[in-house]
């Protein structure tokens, strides 16, 4: 088992996700390596920078031209092997930014959906810590056309969770709300990083979410890593530049 | 009259998932010759129909191959029949059928497919949950095209499978026969008006249906 990966960081076992990826678009091209074993990392950078796209291929909703994605030692994807798991079989959480809850659906088919085409039996009592930690309790019955944009994130948390994932990718879940709505919602998500167990990406270019949310941090910048460290590390200087 | 109805409504179910197919493959599929395909498919809507209904005579009648290869292995004979009738009508329905589910899957967001993906659910899943009922408005709404469509064929119908009361004599040829008849304008004028009620009725009841469908999608 003393395995490693590509950039160098410890084998199975103590390495929750390993990334190593290349992949061109249109112009911009993007070259990523890191690895991820804290309960919540962020990818931080500006607009533009590749965040999307990198957690999009460790979803496996985009195709990297060359490199290795591995999960507590299960590879998702190796050009090298072939290796390509198609994300419907990942159990890769996916909270995206504008939410994308199924219209047709009430709050809380969205959140059984993943239990339901997963062909798993009801957990009444997954259901109801999950309700409760994201206090939504009072808009089960209501479809997402009719709740505000910090209602939808929740129940995008909510669906995202109730389909037991064994990772959690948060992509910019606030950068839609309004800076009440985000001080709303960021207490949530700290619950969420400490309860639900789940580690989690965490994708932002917002220095304030990351330092709160986040223990690790990977810099990212033009499709390429920059730097690496803890979360102390953002100082005041990259705030200014960022916002 | 009633074989009208009949005729029309088998004709437009029995196209439906092969319209949904069509409309599915033109949408999402990239391979070599959509585009033929796409003209294929829109044929009928500018052929004219006579020529349409001597393709599918020539085609499917009792003595081409592929007519007799039916009649001999599966019993199952168009010519002169009214089966034949709605095979007619559903062939020259069937543009507007696959145009309407195409414009709608067209105009779904992809992304909640990919969410759909990253909650477990693999491409027949997704389809089923999210991209069919989403295209529903646009479902229904082909369909009553489809069917008012089929009630008014004339053309391809009467070339293929003639003009036969009780078998395959649709509402409009029957309007067409009491026309030439002295003394049957009266009976013919009752029929233009059942004609005129029943597409009305069908066009009214599509747009509620497909608002309703719409309105259900955002959250009413």
């Amino acid at each position: 088992m003393a395995r490693s990966t590509r950039d160098g960081a410890p084998a199975r076992g103590v390495t929750m996700l390993a990334v190593q990826v290349e992949k061109h678009l249109g112009e911009f091209a993007l070259d990523v390596a890191f690895t991820s074993e804290s309960r919540a990392t962020a990818l931080f950078g500006p607009s533009g920078a590749g965040k999307t796209s990198l957690i999009n291929m460790i979803a496996g909703l985009l195709r990297p031209d060359r490199g290795r994605v591995e999960i507590d030692g299960e590879v998702l994807f190796d050009s090298a092997a072939q290796t390509d798991v198609p994300a419907w079989r990942r159990r890769i959480g996916y909270v995206f930014q504008e939410g994308r809850l199924f219209p047709h659906f009430t709050v809380r088919h969205n959140l059984e959906y993943g239990r339901w085409v997963g062909g798993h039996k009801s957990d009444p009592a997954a259901f109801k810590h999950v309700v409760e930690l994201l206090d939504i309790g009072h808009l089960l019955d209501r479809r997402p056309g009719k709740l505000s944009g910090g209602e939808r994130q929740r129940i995008a948390v909510g669906r995202a969770l109730l389909m037991q994932p064994r990772l959690l990718l948060l992509d910019e879940p606030l950068a839609s709300l309004d800076s009440a709505r985000k001080r709303d919602i960021l207490p949530y998500l700290e619950r969420l990083r400490d309860e639900a167990r789940v580690p989690m990406i965490y994708v932002s270019h917002n220095a304030t979410e990351v330092k709160l949310i986040a223990s690790r941090v990977v810099w990212l910048d033009d499709g390429k890593v920059t730097a690496t460290g803890g979360v102390e590390r953002l100082d005041a200087a990259q705030v200014d530049m960022l916002a | 009259m009633a074989l009208s109805l009949r005729v029309a409504a088998i004709s437009t179910v029995v196209a439906l998932p092969f319209g949904i197919i069509i409309a599915m493959l033109l949408a999402r599929g990239s391979f070599w010759g959509k585009s033929l395909l796409d003209a294929v498919v829109h044929l009928p809507l500018v052929l004219p129909p006579v020529v349409t209904g001597y393709l599918l005579l020539i085609s499917l009648g009792r003595k081409a191959p592929l007519g007799a290869f039916l009649a001999d292995h599966f019993g199952i004979v168009f010519s002169f029949r009214w089966t034949g009738a709605a095979l007619a009508c559903g062939v020259m329905a069937f543009p507007l059928l696959v145009r309407a589910i195409r414009l709608s899957i067209e105009a779904i967001d992809r992304k909640l497919e990919d969410a759909a993906a990253t909650l477990g659910a693999n491409r027949g899943w997704t389809f089923m949950t999210v991209t069919l009922p989403l295209a529903l408005p646009g479902i229904i709404a082909g369909m009553m095209l489809a069917f008012a469509r089929a009630l008014g064929e004339f053309g391809a119908t009467i070339t293929f499978v003639s003009n036969i009361p009780g078998e395959t004599q649709t509402i409009s040829a029957a309007i067409y026969s009491l026309i030439q008849v002295p003394g049957g304008d009266a009976d013919a004028l009752k029929l233009v008006f059942i004609s005129v009620v029943i597409c009305f009725a069908a066009l009214l009841s599509s747009e509620w249906l497909a608002r309703r469908a719409t309105a259900r999608l955002h959250g009413a």
